[in-house]
């Protein structure tokens, strides 16, 4: 027994605490992804945004979260009891399960596996089960489309998504992702991945539910959608998990594209900023992205959002998987 | 190694169990949820045996892709499992006798596995040239060289049941507006619109 603590107790203990530290900044990020989304958001409609509680309403993220949890969870008397209550965390628990291969620096990773890409793609993929158990499991019309409505947009976008991902594979040779961020990328290369980049940029937001591919909600049409009989904690959590996935498309999008920890337009004279700085001004920045394209664009209509998906994205990206293998192929410079 | 043993029981009691719970839950859509669970219970195993590339692509194809469609329909149709349960008493004896055979096959399997002497030369060695390679690496270097033919084939065979698919459940209605795209754009306002002065109490 004393030989297994020996070796099981101290990995435990320093993963157990890694795991804290990051699901604590995870939330955090989130309550402050939400009073940011508001301030820019009002910045951009020309409004204040949350000022009354505490300087410059710093601290509305937190008076929300305590709101939500003194509120009182309502569970519908027609709705699928465990199957009701299962939805949030199922989404909740995915959306922070994922963080467990994204590198924040430099061998700040808790599981450097081999295959780290596929991971965030199967963890991501299962994501769309939290909104049809919610969907189904509420027994009500609204939330039933409203669920699905986003099964459909999920696996639509999330085909484009593997292929993007395929493009990047072939460009870094190897599916861990600290390799992906270290591999060689010399200017022709991030031409020829640049389309791929904007292409992903759209493909999160339909694969996280965020405007202008917000259907699933559409509060204006089915009134919340898949979330309408939620309440109270039940709800946080699903709004936790929105903008956790949010968060998280945002670093696998700096990971693969941007360079991860490294300074970057790759100015090394810039690398005594710690790399996990690096990391979280380009994950911003993404992110920042998401709240424009919610201030500024209308939402789609349903039939639109499939035709881009699966008429233009998909002939689109399996095309420049094709282009970037012969490209690769032809100057010889496959990488592995 | 204890922990490992551990996992792998862990992982394999959830599989039976919930493998158990899809054939004998009352709902449809819990059973469907129980083979998710089954499905992810797999690839852990999987990735105990150190075939992590497989034990994700399981994960990607099955839980991510299948098993959606599959609860689609079991939430979109209306079938009364319980009418369906009624008439299952008579198929039991079909069942235990199927099970059975499978089960005297597994034994015979294992026994000459056990027992015949030349059985361990027939096992399937690991490739020594790949021995160094991770697994995807290694998988993909034999998939895309010895058994392109085969891997080409199956990629056709799957695209002509997609094809199939599409065709036989596909049909042509009348009166469908569809929306087309290059049309619309090339609309131009001295097409479409008119501008006419209208001198009050006339009309058009």
């Amino acid at each position: 027994m004393a030989e297994l603590w020996q070796t099981y107790g101290i990995w435990t203990a320093t993963t157990l605490a890694y795991t804290l530290l990051v699901v604590v900044g995870l939330l955090l990020a989130v309550a402050y992804l939400t009073y940011a989304e508001r301030k820019v958001m009002g910045a951009m409609q020309r409004r204040q945004g949350p000022m009354t509680v505490g300087p410059f309403g710093l601290l509305q993220p937190i008076a929300d979260g305590l709101k939500l949890f003194s509120k009182e969870t309502i569970i519908p008397s027609g709705a699928n009891r465990p199957v009701f209550l299962a939805a949030p965390m199922v989404l909740f628990s995915l959306a922070l399960v994922a963080w467990v291969v994204i590198p924040f620096d430099k061998d700040w990773v808790l599981a450097n596996i081999n295959v780290g890409i596929l991971y965030l793609f199967a963890i991501s993929s299962m994501g769309v089960y939290g909104v049809i158990m919610a969907g189904w499991a509420s027994n009500s019309r609204y939330a039933f489309l409203g669920a699905l409505r986003s099964a459909s947009q999920m696996v639509s976008y999330e085909v484009s998504m593997g292929l993007i991902i395929v493009c990047v594979i072939l460009c870094s040779g190897s599916l861990n992702l600290q390799e992906i961020v270290l591999a060689p990328r010399p200017l022709w290369m991030q031409i020829l991945l640049f389309p791929m980049f904007i292409v992903f940029l759209i493909s999160i937001l339909a694969e996280t539910n965020r405007a202008p591919f917000d259907l699933p909600e559409g509060e204006s049409e089915i009134t919340g959608g898949f979330m309408v009989e939620y309440s109270a904690m039940a709800f946080a959590l699903f709004f936790l998990g929105e903008y956790a996935n949010m968060i998280l498309m945002s670093a696998i999008a700096t990971t693969l594209f941007l360079g991860g920890w490294l300074p970057p337009f790759g100015l090394s004279f810039l690398a005594f900023v710690p790399g996990i700085i690096w990391f979280a001004l380009k994950v911003c920045s993404v992110l920042f992205f998401f709240i424009w394209a919610r201030a500024t664009l209308p939402r789609f209509r349903y039939d639109q959002l499939m035709r881009l998906g699966w008429k233009i994205f998909l002939p689109l990206t399996l095309f420049w998987v094709i282009l970037t293998a012969g490209v690769l192929i032809v100057f010889d410079a496959l990488p592995g | 190694m204890i922990v490992q043993a551990l996992a792998f029981y862990l992982f394999a009691g959830i599989l039976t169990l919930s493998a158990l719970m899809v054939i004998s839950a009352r709902n449809p859509v819990h059973s469907v949820l129980f083979l998710i669970l089954a499905f992810f219970n797999a690839a852990g195993l999987f990735v105990l045996l150190g075939a992590e590339f497989v034990g994700l692509i399981l994960v990607i194809v099955y839980v991510g892709a299948v098993a959606v469609l599959f609860l689609f329909v079991v939430m979109m149709l209306d079938i009364s499992f319980s009418d369906l349960r009624k008439g299952a008493m008579q198929y039991v004896p079909i069942g235990l006798g199927i099970g059975g055979i499978l089960l005297g096959e597994l034994m015979i399997i294992y026994g000459g596995w056990k027992f015949a002497p030349n059985m361990s030369e027939n096992l399937a060695a690991p490739l020594l040239r790949f021995e160094s390679s991770s697994n995807t690496q290694s998988l993909g270097m034999i998939l895309y060289t010895d058994y392109v033919l085969a891997f080409q084939l199956a990629g056709l065979v799957l695209f002509v049941a997609m094809v199939g698919a599409i065709v036989l459940t596909h049909r042509t209605r009348a009166g469908v507006r569809r929306q087309s795209v290059a049309e619309q754009q090339k609309r131009r306002p001295e097409d479409v619109l008119e501008i006419r002065k209208i001198t009050s109490r006339t009309g058009v």
